[in-house]
């Protein structure tokens, strides 16, 4: 095959669902990815698997499959996704009885599993990047989950499946899989599969390639964010990438859109490290080819690690939050005095927090006070936040900031709190001999 | 001149590090920006914000630099307290940066001067 053509279905797993529609119906796809599950999302996926055998997959599974799965199956689009998060057998089965419903018998689904290593990342008590071993965590451990790559993939689709749905896989991986399969490009073919990666790469956060994450009105303009379009990529069978986008969507690709989602989330570019290559975007070279039409070449890789990144949730600990908002003649210095008194009543009520921060929004809540330079606005929010180790303990910080209604400066309006628990990611790496990837295929 | 007025930035997050782009609108101008946007420049403009260190990165054949600054994100992304855990704001606060102009005025270069983009 001389080329595929792949979308871009979401960027992430709450993303909009038209463009990925838009995708299915008229881009003259192969293929379309979607990639939905962040770092934090398959921990708290396990959670709710514990309580139900048959959850744990991403919550809109049933309403982005019941959207494309009918457009796809017509115009022969194969699907790829990690929408499996904590389950990808129950996702496949959700995906069946969506496929059942619209008709389209005969439609195959796999799920690829293996990827759930907590046995043996508690085995090997695996060390960690943030300091201490899993066991350091104790009986906070919830999940460990290994970034499967490529090849899986692959193997689902060589088995005729129409759906392919992953729990963590890198997320390159799920552009690359299509990539080998397509093109039948070897375990130890570097440089075809660090450009396959490096175009994964560039597709995965959908919308962040087509201008979205990049509008800085006067400066950099995209026209039509509204209806931002999702990238498509053409990718040969050497690796060469064309990235563009359906014609009357908004959005804009250029070779500045290209560039920033190029580096985004990059360390050393040199060195990319993924489950089945090192990939190299140093000597990358972004070329305008046209309207909405960029062509990306110079991608390289070299042999992979042997080693996956295995994310582990955990839960670290609470956090408890409130906000008020101040306004007019004053209002920064009624905002600090709000703080003041805060501080004084967390002290004073004996409230335990390792770890506090005090804003005000529109003054230094990003960046520090150095940054926006003293300037004064009309308005600015106060935020208190801290970290407890306790429910209970993290819910008095929000009382602290709510009860400024009547107890605090003049004027403050629309308090706000909130206490949650909070699910951390921890990163370590397991040897790739430790993660069995197994395929399972599903028919409607 | 502001950093802004050459050059265009994204940021994005890995655990508690931030990386953050910066690509000149003209590759003409790589050498200029490789030559004043510094690690330490940017590691002195993010004083008290950032806990580790900064490493930059040269992409030449791009016209861009990429920063990888370690202890950036309130301890993580996941865990931190920060409003904007992600930072996805740091590449904002990095085009504030104060640079020394350039001596050709470069009406050409601006990508949306066409649209009436304010040069310096």
């Amino acid at each position: 095959m001389h080329s595929i053509r792949i979308g871009s279905g979401a960027g992430y797993s709450g993303d909009r669902i038209e463009p990925a529609i838009e995708l299915a119906e008229r881009g003259g796809l192969d293929y379309l990815v979607f990639e939905c599950l962040a770092e934090r999302t398959i921990a708290l996926a396990q959670q709710v698997r514990r309580r139900d055998p048959d959850g744990g997959y991403d919550p809109l599974l049933a309403t982005r499959m019941g959207a494309v799965l009918g457009p796809c199956r017509r115009n022969g689009v194969r699907i790829v996704t990690n929408m499996g998060a904590a389950n990808p057998l129950a996702a496949a089965a959700a995906t069946r009885a969506v496929a059942r419903s619209l008709g389209l018998d005969g439609l195959r689904i796999a799920a690829v599993t293996g990827d759930d290593v907590l046995e043996a990342a508690r085995a090997a008590d695996v060390a960690l990047e943030e300091g201490g071993t899993l066991r350091s965590l104790g009986d906070r451990v919830l999940s460990a989950n290994a970034y499967i790559g490529a090849f899986p993939i692959a193997e689902a689709l060589a088995a005729g499946a129409d759906v392919v749905i992953t729990g963590r896989a890198a997320d390159p991986a799920l552009f690359l899989g299509p990539m080998v399969h397509a093109f039948g490009w070897a375990a130890d073919d570097w440089d075809a599969l660090g450009r396959g990666t490096m175009a994964g790469h560039l597709l995965e956060c959908a919308g962040q390639v087509t201008g979205g994450y990049f509008a800085d009105p006067g400066v950099k303009d995209v026209p039509g964010l509204a209806r931002l379009g999702f990238p498509i990529g053409e990718v040969s069978a050497d690796g060469e990438l064309l990235v563009t986008k359906l014609p009357g969507t908004g959005g804009l690709v250029s070779a500045a859109t290209v560039k920033e989602q190029l580096l985004y989330e990059i360390h050393d570019p040199a060195r990319y490290y993924q489950p089945d290559v090192v990939a190299d975007f140093s000597g990358v070279r972004v070329e305008e080819a046209g309207p909405d039409r960029v062509r990306v070449r110079g991608g390289r890789g070299a042999a992979r690690t042997g080693l996956l990144k295995t994310s582990i949730g955990y839960v670290d600990s609470c956090i408890g939050e409130g906000q008020i908002s101040y306004a007019g003649p004053g209002a920064v210095e009624r905002g600090r005095l709000a703080l003041d008194i805060v501080r004084d009543r967390l002290a004073l009520t004996g409230v335990r927090a390792s770890e506090m921060q005090f804003d005000l929004i529109g003054l230094d809540a990003l960046h520090g006070d150095r940054l926006s330079r003293g300037h004064a606005p009309y308005e600015v929010r106060l935020r208190v936040a801290g970290r407890t180790v306790t429910l209970e303990e993290a819910a008095r910080i929000g009382n602290e900031v709510e009860t400024l209604y009547t107890n605090g400066p003049a004027g403050g309006g629309g308090a706000w709190k909130s206490a949650r628990e909070i699910v951390a990611v921890a990163s370590a790496l397991l040897p790739e001999s430790a993660v069995r990837p197994i395929v399972t295929l599903l028919e409607a | 001149m502001k950093l802004r007025d050459i050059a265009h930035s994204r940021s994005g997050d890995k655990g508690n590090i931030s990386n953050i782009s910066v690509i000149a609108f003209d590759e003409t101008d790589y050498p200029f920006l490789a030559e004043h946007v510094t690690a330490a420049r940017v590691a002195a403009h993010f004083d008290g914000i950032v806990t580790g260190t900064v490493t930059r990165y040269e992409l030449p054949a791009l016209g861009a630099l990429n920063f990888v600054l370690t202890g950036a994100l309130g301890g993580g992304v996941t865990r931190s307290l920060a409003l904007d855990a992600h930072g996805k704001g740091m590449s904002s606060a990095l085009l504030d940066l104060e640079l020394p102009d350039l001596e050709l005025p470069a009406p050409d270069r601006h990508p949306n001067n066409q649209n009436g983009g304010e040069r310096p």
